[in-house]
């Protein structure tokens, strides 16, 4: 003891170690504390989100049945309506949005994928801000395009603006899934002696495949749950309509219309329609991560 | 072919500025400047001025991204470098798929579970903070700037934590391992080195989700109370620039009326385009993130 207190370097490393024991305890607990933080924070967040998806899944189970899918709306205040039309309509609307957006959204995804210039680089860079554009301000180009030419409201206006929601993901997705075919492949069918056209539809397109039906999913997925787009121009129904270029219900305006309401039969109709309007989506977003793992598997 | 589908989207988004412009011009021909600073929002005496929508959107983003930022940014954390691998995978994947939930169903819980519990709970404890004065005074209802503040929120942290997670993810593994051979705690890299490496994504994640909250349209509509007016508190119903186009537009029979409901639309679409422009520049910079592209 006494020949350390006399040695100055060793007394000095002794102090040294005595401060960074303290310094090691005392960041260590900071860090504890961080840690503990962040993990908190995912715990917080979790928690609304996943009582979205409860409430929605308690909720609207109570009001399925099959007459609820199968019936028609009835008036407010008499009980037992139905969504059938909503379903139909959405299908209609969704389904004619997709046949126009997809084929356009891969044949731009396809150019992308084979340019490199300013064009194209402007092109990706206006998909992108089209996919953050408000869905709102797409409902209403919809509704200057094809409600104000046509004089009067129609499905065929709400795929206009539901297709252009669909379009930036549609685009996005086949350049992605284009540009990742490895270049080997093309190469060895060149080597073969194979045509331009015949290397993009026998060797590109099948293996890029699995990655267009992704992004289409999506698209599907994202365009079936907007309302917005729909609220001028689909406007909503109460009647069975087939025609789109009439008024036409929806699910996500059914949730939104009836969701409003102070009566509770119609609460019990939005919560229904919002639990089809998730397993839809989900189904949709789940499979869509299926097919991509699937390619992840097949490329190693 | 190609280069003509190329053609038919640029014409498209020509034509949707074009046709919003050409739509709103009465309304910024009539009011000039004066549309965007005027107060009054009166369609019985034919005033339009978009100021009361322009700061209620202000407010609402506020709130949601002053609640969703550091959640948002701590959860990323977690789910990037903290939690066991397979329980990461799990949850990231759980938030991903929350993404997908359609706006609509947040309005609806929103309106009919989170506002009577906003009503009985959050509100009287918020007042209580601000000593039932200020933003924290007025009557307590439920709906309003706080509940629509609340659901942007959790709407938009899906999109926060899953870019920032894939941002922070990206930063190299050897800048950590170095920070930790010094004698850095977990606490101390995560702070210091993966942080600030990842500022750049970090910023681009924040200002998407940012984007996402000021567009917002249904949602909000269903919680805010939809008063054409600035709210006096948190309590206050109001409008956003949005919320005011979906609750008055099928109304809107006097053509001044809609053009300056479409005037607030062109006034929306130049925010959140900037908005966007310079998050893609953000996320663009430090590389493509899956997230992104899935997400946007």
């Amino acid at each position: 003891m006494s020949v350390l207190s006399l040695d100055p370097i060793l007394s000095r490393r002794a102090e040294v170690q005595r401060i960074a024991e303290g310094s090691l305890r005392r960041r260590q607990r900071r860090s504890r504390i961080a840690l503990a933080l962040c993990v908190a924070c995912i715990l917080v967040a979790l928690v609304p989100l996943v009582a979205v998806v409860a409430y929605t899944v308690e909720r609207g189970a109570q009001s399925w049945s099959v007459d609820f899918f199968a019936h028609l709306p009835t008036p407010a205040g008499i009980s037992g309506g139905g969504i059938w039309n909503s379903i139909v309509g959405s299908l209609i609307i969704d389904a004619i949005a997709a046949a126009a957006a997809v084929p356009l959204g891969f044949l731009i995804g396809l150019f992308l994928a084979q340019a490199d210039g300013r064009i194209a680089g402007g092109i990706r860079f206006a998909a992108d801000v089209l996919s953050g554009v408000p869905s709102i301000t797409v409902g209403i180009f919809a509704y200057g395009v094809l409600v104000t030419t046509l004089h009067h409201f129609s499905a065929i206006a709400g795929s206009f603006g539901i297709g252009l929601i669909m379009l930036p993901v549609i685009i996005r997705s086949s350049e992605t899934a284009i540009r990742t075919v490895p270049v080997d492949l093309s190469e060895a069918a060149l080597s073969l002696g194979a045509k331009n056209a015949t290397i993009a539809r026998r060797v590109v397109l099948p293996a890029a495949l699995p990655g267009l039906v992704t992004g289409m999913l999506l698209a599907v997925a994202r365009g079936a749950g907007e309302s917005a787009p729909l609220l001028f121009t689909a406007i909503g129904s109460q009647y069975l309509t087939l025609s789109p270029f009439q008024p036409m219900a929806a699910m996500p305006l059914t949730i939104y219309l009836d969701g409003i309401q102070a009566f509770s039969d119609l609460q019990r109709v939005a919560w229904g329609t919002g639990l089809l309007l998730v397993v839809i989506v989900l189904l949709l977003s789940i499979t869509s991560r299926l097919v991509t793992s699937r390619l992840g598997r097949t490329r190693r | 072919m190609l280069a003509g589908a190329g053609l038919v989207f640029v014409a498209l988004l020509v034509g949707f500025v074009v046709d919003l412009v050409v739509q709103a011009r009465p309304a910024f021909a009539h009011f000039g400047v004066g549309f965007i600073t005027g107060t009054q929002w009166n369609p019985v005496t034919g005033h339009y001025g978009a100021l009361p929508f322009i700061v209620g959107t202000l407010e609402t983003t506020l709130i949601a991204m002053v609640l969703a930022i550091p959640i948002g940014l701590g959860a990323a954390l977690a789910l990037s470098h903290l939690l066991p691998p397979r329980t990461r995978v799990v949850l990231g994947g759980a938030v991903e798929l929350l993404a997908a939930i359609p706006s609509v169903v947040y309005g609806l819980w929103g309106l009919l579970v989170l506002a009577p519990f906003t009503r009985s709970v959050i509100e009287p404890a918020v007042a209580f903070v601000f000593g039932h004065a200020g933003p924290g005074s007025g009557a307590e209802i439920g709906i309003g700037l706080l509940l629509a503040g609340l659901i942007l929120a959790i709407m938009v942290l899906p999109t926060m934590v899953a870019i920032s997670r894939d941002v922070l993810a990206a930063v190299p593994a050897d800048q950590v391992e170095g920070a930790l051979a010094l004698g850095a705690t977990r606490g101390q890299v995560l702070w210091r080195v993966v942080v600030p490496h990842a500022r750049a994504g970090l910023l681009g994640a924040v200002t998407l989700a940012t984007g996402r909250a000021l567009g917002e349209t249904i949602a909000v509509t269903m919680v805010i109370g939809n008063t054409p007016a600035f709210a006096h508190s948190l309590f206050d119903t109001g409008a956003t620039m949005s919320s005011i186009i979906a609750n008055q537009f099928t109304e809107a029979t006097e053509p001044f009326h809609l053009a300056s409901l479409i005037a607030i639309a062109v006034l929306l679409l130049v925010v959140t385009a900037l908005v966007n422009v310079a998050a893609r520049l953000l996320v663009r910079s430090v590389g493509r993130s899956r997230a992104a592209i899935a997400l946007a």
